[in-house]
């Protein structure tokens, strides 16, 4: 009798539908399978693809390129499986699911004086994919990146056995699975240590930042912050290339009355001629003068400092409906210098209409074969997907690499595997650990097929 | 003194968000169902977010001879307040799998209304003898009229309805309220891989609502309730016109 009935649960195990994924940039649509398991053992299910295919995991869906599309292939959408499992406030260690995300986080652990210990610049990652892409916030200069502070996850391999790896049980499988793209395995749990912080918020200091020089110089002055970025506008040049504003916090002691979080949405795809220089130069100018010449300080939810983005739900739409590319990558100090300012001028002589660019000051390198932190400075921006654009990315990749830098592959969707092989030295160990999971390549993504792993 | 929500079929994905919505208005969770790796993981979430007692146990709705013990068992471990009941279990498997292999076809009617019926009638006098809660159960817009796309499971669910409207009027003497959701289609995996289906609601916002509906008393309800309207239509075609719609 529970024959029948068994039947039909692996049946409803393994549901496949034909449907199109995007990358956060919108720049292209990628058909594919796709399942959403609810428990793990529809994730186990689901490592079977059907036809052979080869298959990826797919997170919060906020890689902007190809890392989490795996076009006319399967894909594992693991955002259904978000329970937390475990915690312990004496340790802040917590076991999550892969599908808790940092909205999650910060709902549930700041009234207990918890935070993630690295935060993206949104909530909506998950922690699979903050693992996948060894995410890093605006305390890398100290902290380091995501995987740092991962003491160990659970991983479905490709073969269909869970191993539980941490870095000393199976160094290399460990750091091949932080910042592996989700191309070892596919992560069931994971534990990670939460940070404490004495209050909800975060005492702020803003300052306008006149040039490039005055941001690095800014940067080392604070190089003792626990949180730092820079936003630039990018559409400065001349005199006032790398303009911006320069944004320190450190933690409240106390903190503000608790509000509910409250998302205005974009609420439609911006048609194209919107976003132009006049527009963008305005916005960029406004964001500018917002701050006081002299300067200023304010306390702000955890919330505001980190997840500024957040605010707009669909903030992609503003692009239209051709999408944008992000350019992110990491230059050496010294050599770096140089790079960023060649990186602004391109952009800027381009006119290619790029909001506020992100500026930020990097730590140590990530234990990652691919992970991207290194120290150095880091440079992300937003380009409109346009006729042309692929040219101005060829450009930035080549000064990028010329610097001795790298690019973030979990922005990315146009480097080449010529320039991948150049910025990431240990892609060979990371190919030698794949050949020993997944001899068969059943996993795979458009990034991987793109950047030749 | 906290009430408990009994959640059967607690890993389907509409059970699971009520239970989060149960355990956030402060309330101690069973969560009974098959898989229970899945019922572990479920409880550890509820505690460590809600800060709620929860635990899970093993159930099966179509082994009846098990429920008078089931019941005992939660009796056994309901916290001190009142029992309230959310009947989630059910499946779906498409009609021309049924109508193929009628084994297909018992399996689903004893899960959907065999297996329904029998746990609520062992719980019944567990209710009656508080002297109050809520059950609510979920029930399916494809109750209100059988088309010819599922009416092997919209039978399943209309036969619930017609079961619980009898079940309420026997406990509301004791107080005890008895909701049937008419549920439309919800973002989850008995739907994932359908065709694109209307006015689909997320499993959050579904609970949400249930709880709300819940809190305002018995009898049956439409949730999205943009379901009434619309079954209300398809209720009143002709039946010459239903027949030709290929829905």
């Amino acid at each position: 009798m529970p024959d029948t009935l068994t039947a039909q649960a692996a049946t409803r195990t393994t549901a496949w539908k034909q449907t199109a994924l995007q990358g956060w940039g919108r720049s292209s649509l990628s058909p594919c399978l796709a399942a959403r398991p609810e428990r793990l053992r529809e994730l186990r299910a689901a490592l079977e693809a059907p036809e052979g295919r080869t298959l990826i995991a797919h997170g919060g869906g906020r890689s902007y390129g190809d890392a989490a599309l795996n076009t006319d292939g399967a894909v594992v959408i693991t955002g259904r499986l978000d329970r937390i499992l475990g915690f312990d406030p004496a340790t802040g260690e917590l076991v999550a699911e892969p599908g808790v995300t940092f909205a999650d986080l910060l709902e549930v652990f700041l009234p207990r004086g918890f935070v993630a210990p690295v935060s993206p610049g949104t909530s909506h990652v998950t922690l699979g994919g903050a693992l996948a892409n060894d995410v890093h916030g605006k305390n890398h200069h100290h902290a380091g990146s995501f995987g740092e502070h991962v003491l160990w996850f659970d991983l479905l391999l490709p073969d269909g056995r869970m191993q539980r790896v941490s870095p000393e049980s199976d160094p290399a499988l460990f750091q091949a699975t932080v910042g592996g793209i989700g191309l070892t395995g596919l992560v069931a749990a994971l534990c990670v240590r939460l940070m404490r912080v004495p209050s909800n918020a975060l005492a702020v200091r803003r300052r306008r930042v006149r040039d490039l020089d005055d941001f690095l110089a800014g940067f080392a002055a604070a190089a003792g912050a626990t949180w730092s970025v820079g936003w630039i506008d990018a559409l400065a040049g001349g005199a006032s290339l790398g303009r911006g504003v320069l944004e320190t916090a450190e933690p409240a002691e106390s903190g503000l009355e608790a509000r509910p979080a409250k998302a205005r949405r974009f609420p439609i795809d911006a048609p194209g001629w919107l976003l132009n220089g006049a527009s963008v130069r305005a916005f960029n100018e406004v964001y500018w003068r917002r701050v006081p010449a002299s300067g200023q300080q304010v306390t702000v939810p955890y919330r505001q400092f980190l997840y500024p983005l957040d605010a707009i739900e669909g903030w992609n739409r503003m692009y239209g409906r051709q999408g944008f590319r992000q350019f992110q990558c990491v230059v050496p100090p010294g050599p770096g210098e140089a790079a960023l300012r060649q990186l602004l001028e391109t952009v800027a002589a381009g006119g290619n209409a790029s909001f506020l660019a992100v500026l930020k000051v990097m730590g140590p390198q990530g234990q990652g074969m691919l992970s991207f932190g290194m120290p150095g400075y880091s440079l992300a921006l937003d380009i409109p997907a346009r006729p042309g654009s692929e040219a101005i990315f060829a450009r930035l990749e080549r000064i990028t690499r010329d610097a001795g830098g790298r690019i973030y592959l979990a922005k990315d969707s146009l480097l080449s595997a010529e320039g991948f092989a150049a910025m990431y030295p240990r892609a060979d160990e990371f190919r030698a650990v794949r050949e020993q999971v997944d001899p068969n390549r059943r996993l795979s993504s458009d990034m991987a097929r793109r950047i030749g792993l | 003194m906290s009430d408990t929500w009994l959640i059967l079929g607690a890993s389907s994905a509409v059970a699971r968000a009520f239970a989060r919505e149960a355990a956030s208005h402060g309330a101690a969770l069973l969560l009974a169902g098959r898989d229970m790796e899945d019922l572990e993981h479920q409880a550890a979430d509820l505690s460590i977010r809600y800060g709620v007692p929860a635990r899970p146990m093993r159930f099966e709705a179509r082994d009846l001879a098990s429920h008078a013990g089931f019941v005992a068992e939660c009796r056994q471990h309901a916290a001190s307040g009142l029992l309230n009941v959310f009947l989630a279990f059910g499946v779906m498997p498409e009609q021309a799998e049924a109508d193929a292999d009628p084994a297909v076809a018992a399996g689903m009617v004893e899960a959907n209304f065999t297996g329904a019926a029998s746990v609520l009638g062992a719980l019944g006098p567990v209710l009656e003898a508080q002297r109050g809660g809520t059950v609510v159960a979920l029930g399916s817009v494809a109750g209100d009229r059988g088309r010819k796309r599922n009416f092997l499971y919209g039978a399943t669910k209309a036969a619930l309805l017609v079961y619980l409207q009898g079940y309420a009027a026997r406990l509301s003497g004791a107080g005890v309220r008895v909701l049937c959701i008419k549920a439309g289609p919800v973002d989850t995996g008995m739907t994932w891989a359908l065709p694109r289906l209307p006015f689909m609601a997320s499993p959050r916002q579904f609970a949400a609502a249930a709880w709300r509906r819940a809190g305002r008393g018995g009898g049956s309800a439409y949730l999205p309730i943009i379901w009434w309207p619309v079954m209300t239509i398809i209720r009143l075609l002709p039946t010459p016109i239903f027949n030709k719609l290929n829905i």
